[in-house]
């Protein structure tokens, strides 16, 4: 369907204003997205939500710079397909590149802005705190590592 | 009484609504259609021109003024509390004690009774269809005193199963504390018989009121129950205040809750003593215009007859029930035999979530999610459910409106 964060822009966008071809959209998205192991969706992977539940793992590409690469699943299905978009952004992209991204303004271009709302507790907006973390994290030790810092770093080559 | 005084006026939604600013708005271009009353009703006007008067014209601190704001803002404080007293049917205003809603109440309860009568290796009795309201306190409580918080098990109609329960009301048992109306499931309980059986016992019984006072008339001398609670957020009043009631025998035997002013007759470094009831629970200035606005809600709730919405609301709610589970694909979490307000369901194939967020796109607002009853929901194995919630003003349409967006659900997710 969509390969990359801006071509489902360009998607949501042509879809305007009729929600149940966008929600009919995010269903889809959701449905291709494959499930995570039940072994991932274990508590330490759960994003705290009140309303349906977010798992999220995270693991470290070795490169110059070193990626994040994301996996992601929900209990709901439209908070599922919003995951995924949200993955779309954020996985495979250097720590720098996820601290830098605006996902709030792409989520308001694309007319889902209310669902990243704290207020939802949908776990989406835990889990878009939680994926900045861990590239603030990533992105700390990285600069330690520069720094000739022996920091038992996730991130490697030093 | 002659015949015609006797005969209430039918009772008309579409009338009453009329009375409810909120209501005659569009949501996402679609008349709203507001099925989240278990959550929280809307506000009549009257409730809320009382709010705005108060503001404009009495708004002062209470009880310690001469001057005629002061004076004005106490009478309607302290009138309050005598409507809410004859709403209850309670016997004294000394019973009625204002807090800022059901939690609290239970809270006050929890840390005061518990504090001067449970024990190590007591036993508090609850079931398992509470609100985490009438958990969690009485989690802290037991914590506290090293006492046992027991849990009575319901069955999968939803009902507390009775026989269980009387086995766990044991000479250890304390206090039992329970929902009067399920929040999730919207079983009535029969709380009669449950009260009856604690007292054969010698064992008071708080009820969670919060479900149950804008559905049904609740007496509590008639119940003779030892404390009740309920928010009036729930109630078509403001939020922010809620109502304790209690008997005065155990109000005067407990500790304060919190410390503070009003609720002091006297202080010295070395030693303070306690205000009479109601104050002596009351610290600190309170919510004023909270107490005024509920007297307002439950005094238009009066005149239009609780028993006349009791039978508007059962009828929508046996026909909304009824309709929901005739809809393939659906499963009623809770089929009890009494219900009141709220019907819960899961929707195969589809999260509660995702139903509440297709409604709320045509304009319907219910709740989903585990409504603050965790435990319950494992009772069930599941994790969430969708759940539309009636008050007086819901009508037949925004029922088949429910229905038609169940549908839609239905069309969109493919089940």
């Amino acid at each position: 369907m969509t390969a990359t964060i801006d071509d489902l822009i360009d998607d949501l966008e042509l879809l305007g204003d009729d929600w149940e071809e966008r929600y009919g959209y995010i269903i889809g998205l959701a449905r291709q997205m494959p499930a995570m192991s039940e072994l991932d969706r274990m508590d330490d992977n759960k994003v705290h939500g009140c309303q349906s539940q977010v798992w999220l793992t995270a693991k470290t590409v070795a490169g110059i710079p070193p990626r994040l690469e994301f996996r992601g699943d929900s209990d709901g299905i439209i908070t599922k397909g919003l995951v995924a978009i949200l993955l779309l952004a954020f996985s495979g992209k250097t720590p720098r590149e996820i601290l830098n991204y605006d996902v709030e303004d792409m989520f308001r271009r694309i007319g889902l802005d209310r669902h990243l709302s704290p207020a939802r507790s949908n776990g989406l907006h835990s889990m878009v705190k939680r994926v900045r973390s861990i590239a603030a994290n990533a992105e700390g030790l990285c600069a330690a590592a520069e720094h000739g810092g022996d920091c038992g770093m996730p991130c490697q080559p030093h | 009484m002659n015949r015609s005084e006797r005969t209430a006026p039918t009772f008309d939604a579409e009338i009453a609504r009329e009375d409810f600013p909120i209501l005659h708005q569009h949501v996402h271009g679609k008349p709203l259609v507001y099925l989240d009353n278990a959550a929280s009703t809307q506000k009549p006007r009257c409730v809320i021109d009382a709010l705005v008067r108060y503001y404009e014209r009495d708004n002062s601190n209470i009880h310690r003024a001469i001057h005629v704001l002061s004076d004005r803002a106490t009478r309607q404080y302290e009138a309050a509390r005598e409507t809410i007293r004859r709403f209850l049917g309670a016997a004294d205003t000394r019973e009625i004690i204002f807090c800022r809603g059901t939690t609290e109440a239970i809270n006050l309860v929890a840390h005061s009774y518990c504090k001067k009568f449970v024990h190590s290796s007591d036993e508090v009795l609850i079931t398992q269809m509470e609100h985490h309201s009438n958990i969690v306190p009485w989690q802290i409580a037991c914590e506290e005193r090293q006492a046992k918080l027991k849990v009575a098990p319901i069955d999968d109609r939803g009902e507390i199963v009775l026989e269980a329960f009387e086995k766990l009301l044991t000479d250890r048992v304390k206090i039992v504390s329970l929902t009067h109306v399920s929040n999730t499931l919207g079983t009535i309980n029969p709380v009669r018989a449950i009260i009856e059986m604690a007292h054969r016992k010698g064992i008071p019984v708080m009820l969670d009121g919060a479900q149950a006072v804008s559905h049904m008339k609740v007496d509590v001398q008639e119940l003779d129950v030892d404390f009740y609670a309920f928010s009036g957020h729930k109630v078509y009043g403001p939020t922010g205040i809620g109502v304790l009631y209690g008997k005065s025998r155990w109000l005067e035997a407990m500790p304060p809750f919190m410390g503070g002013g009003d609720m002091i007759r006297t202080v010295t470094f070395e030693k303070t003593t306690w205000n009479e009831l109601p104050y002596k629970f009351e610290a600190g200035t309170p919510n004023v215009e909270g107490p005024i606005g509920l007297a307002v809600a439950l005094d238009y709730l009066e005149k239009i007859g609780i028993d006349q919405v009791s039978e508007h609301e059962q009828t929508l709610l046996r026909d909304m029930a009824n309709r929901l589970a005739d809809i393939p694909g659906i499963r009623l979490i809770g089929t009890p035999r009494e219900r009141a307000g709220a019907v819960s369901f899961v929707l195969e194939g589809v999260h509660a979530n995702d139903v509440g967020v297709v409604l709320d796109q045509e304009g319907i607002a219910i709740r989903s999610g585990h409504h603050c009853t965790q435990p319950l929901m494992q009772r069930f194995g599941i994790a969430a459910t969708a759940r539309p919630a009636l008050a007086l003003y819901n009508t037949q349409d925004e029922i088949n409106a429910l229905i038609r967006g169940i549908h839609k659900v239905k069309k969109l997710f493919g089940v």
